[in-house]
């Protein structure tokens, strides 16, 4: 379960000042859901998914995961959740079994449980071709396997993807999506945030539109179509945004 | 604080950092290889240089001295020089190294000795080239002898002994013990190099661990994990310390075999013909280390720091290019003669560890100075960690974009 309660996350920059990148942004997502986060390019999805994954800590309001506060227990939080982004990248000079292994340990599994875990996942990935070959001499879709590996491996409740697909070719990003679906059919609590509509309209549950770091709206597809009138998932978002923007302008 | 979460990450950084080519060159190759090639090679070198130099008979041009045939005849019945012909140009001959040096004999010199009227012979050379200075020597080795046969030959006329010109004789002698003599000479060296070379040993681990992770894009990756910034920046810091050490230590390993090869090929004679074997005891060994062990606490989490601030390798190189010139300077100032410890000069970081090493060598221990300047050092050291604690836990330095 993800609780956020009025996010907020502002930034000085030298130039622009102060930037809202985050603002009072509130939602829910259940276990067994999936809630995706859509937005343009520097909408605010990145700066929110870091503070669920307490990377970043909010300048104001806070959110519950698992219970844990992320800013009174961010290690708590961190032990209850496995964050994948493009930006997540591998240890080069680890193999990818030695990397698993790594994060294991950090999340305070013991041998024993560790080396069951890691055969399970790579049994299920099937990754047991390459679990001796250093990271940078994987593939694309190997260090796709190895990262989704990582965030398993302490097999946490709550999944936070930041635009995992982001420059995927089609293949590497399907098995992206599968594995989202399947941390779903395991009733794990969901965050994803992307600006692909079509991966949102596949997947989602329940989708927050964001734009300046406020979220505009929220709901299920057939919710938010009824709510706009629209059949569209891209519509919809013009719509919402549009709005927005029409009122700043006014 | 989490030890065996730091135990992990440490363990971590050490399997990576064994397997980075560029960090084990710089840790590993450099203080192993530096020392016996920069001692051992050069020193060899010299040898080489210096003995094909004296090997060489100089050519030598007279200049006047028509009217002493005696001292001519003299000057060209020596084995030891190759007389040239009279040259108008013989500056730019000198000056060209066509031929090594030139003897001006002046005008009725032998008509001079005779009356007893003094006059100077003069030797020109090019200063500073080897083989000049050879020919110029020998020259003058002839031209004293010379003097000195003159000088027997009118005492002898006058029924008085060689002696009444040297009623006594001068000799200076070392009483230094032969480590204390070689420390006063290679000392500052050694605390130099060990010092730089501690700086050198960090400085790539701690680029890679800060700068490199976020340009690979594995800080996020870390840092979404349950670790603590603490406890991921004591593993890490503690990963850039061992390698600082072990290049400090590889380096002492290699001083001591360096010198020891020089001592036994006796490549290296003082001006005396005595071996310049530096004798570095196993005392002065594990001081020298003990000695460094907080200055590469102090390397170790100040280049991190800064390390921290650039978004990549190449950037981190940049920042820590002027930082190795503020280590560079009171390590050479170090070398400076006459710069001696005071306990003013002990609260200095890095020139007091360059000045304490040097005496160490020489086989001096001032256990105050020694105290202040280890204690002295590591609270410099521990508020350089502090500050790279602080530094991992900005943001924006973090994230800097």
């Amino acid at each position: 379960m993800i609780e956020a309660r009025g996010l907020s996350k502002h930034f000085q920059d030298k130039k622009r000042g102060e930037i809202r990148a985050v603002d009072n942004v509130s939602f829910r997502c259940e276990p067994g859901r999936i809630y995706g986060l859509l937005g343009a390019n520097g909408a605010g999805k990145t700066t929110t998914l870091r503070i669920l994954a307490t990377i970043l800590e909010p300048t104001d309001g806070t959110a519950l995961v698992c219970g844990y506060d992320v800013v009174e227990q961010p290690q708590k939080v961190r032990a209850n959740v496995g964050f994948l982004s493009t930006a997540t990248a591998l240890y080069p000079r680890l193999t990818a079994q030695e990397l698993v292994e790594y994060f294991g340990r950090l999340n305070g599994l013991d041998e024993a449980t560790l080396k069951k875990r890691i055969d399970e996942i790579f049994n299920r990935l099937d990754m047991n071709g390459f679990r001796d070959r250093r990271c940078d001499k994987l593939s694309t879709g190997m260090k796709q396997k190895t990262s989704i590996a990582r965030t398993l491996v302490h097999d946490p409740p709550v999944m936070i993807f930041d635009e995992p697909t982001l420059g995927l070719d089609i293949m590497t990003a399907r098995t992206i999506t599968t594995f989202i679906r399947e941390c779903r059919g395991r009733g794990k609590t969901v965050i994803f945030s992307t600006h692909i509509m079509s991966e949102v309209e596949k997947l989602c549950d329940v989708i927050g539109i964001i734009h300046d770091g406020k979220l505009l709206t929220e709901g299920t597809l057939a919710q938010l179509r009824e709510r706009y009138a629209e059949q569209d998932l891209e519509e919809i978002f013009v719509k919402v945004v549009g709005t927005l923007q029409s009122k700043a302008e006014a | 604080m989490n030890l065996n979460a730091v135990g992990i990450v440490y363990r971590k950084e050490f399997t990576e950092w064994v397997r980075d080519r560029r960090t084990l060159i710089s840790t590993v190759l450099v203080p192993l290889f530096l020392f016996p090639l920069m001692m051992v090679g050069f020193s060899a070198l010299a040898v080489v240089m210096v003995g094909k130099a004296e090997k060489e008979t100089p050519k030598i041009m007279i200049l006047g001295g028509e009217d002493s045939p005696q001292l001519i005849a003299s000057i060209k019945k020596l084995d030891s020089l190759e007389i040239v012909p009279y040259a108008a140009n013989w500056k730019d001959e000198i000056s060209n190294k066509d031929i090594r040096a030139a003897v001006e004999i002046p005008k009725g010199f032998e008509k001079s000795l005779e009356t007893g009227q003094s006059e100077t012979v003069k030797i020109y050379f090019y200063d500073g080239e080897m083989k000049s200075s050879f020919g110029a020597n020998r020259l003058e080795k002839f031209l004293k002898d010379y003097r000195d046969t003159v000088v027997k030959d009118r005492l002898a006329a006058k029924n008085l002994p060689a002696s009444v010109l040297s009623p006594f004789a001068i000799k200076q002698e070392n009483v230094a013990p032969p480590e204390k003599v070689s420390g006063a000479t290679f000392g500052s060296f050694i605390g130099y190099t060990v010092i730089i070379l501690c700086m050198t040993g960090a400085m790539y681990p701690a680029i890679d661990l800060t700068a490199g992770e976020k340009e690979r894009g594995t800080m996020e990756t870390i840092l979404s994990s349950p670790i603590s910034r603490m406890d991921l920046v004591l593993g890490k810091f503690l990963l850039v310390f061992s390698a600082s050490l072990a290049t400090a230590i590889l380096s002492v390993i290699s001083m001591g075999t360096s010198f020891a090869i020089l001592g036994h090929t006796n490549l290296m004679n003082s001006s005396g013909g005595q071996t310049l074997a530096l004798n570095l005891g196993l005392l002065s060994v594990v001081s020298v280390f003990v000695m460094a062990l907080p200055l590469a606490f102090l390397f170790s989490a100040v280049l991190m720091t800064i390390a921290l601030f650039a978004k990549s390798y190449k950037e981190a190189q940049s920042y820590l290019t002027p930082m190795t010139f503020v280590i560079v300077i009171p390590a050479v100032a170090s070398i400076m003669p006459g710069v001696e410890l005071t306990p003013k000069l002990a609260l200095i970081p890095v020139l007091n560890t360059s000045l304490v090493c040097k005496e160490i060598i020489s086989g001096t221990y001032h256990w105050n100075s020694i105290a202040l300047i280890f204690a002295s050092t590591c609270v410099y050291a521990a508020a350089a960690l502090f500050l790279a604690f602080k530094t991992f836990q900005r943001e924006s330095v973090l994230f800097r974009s």
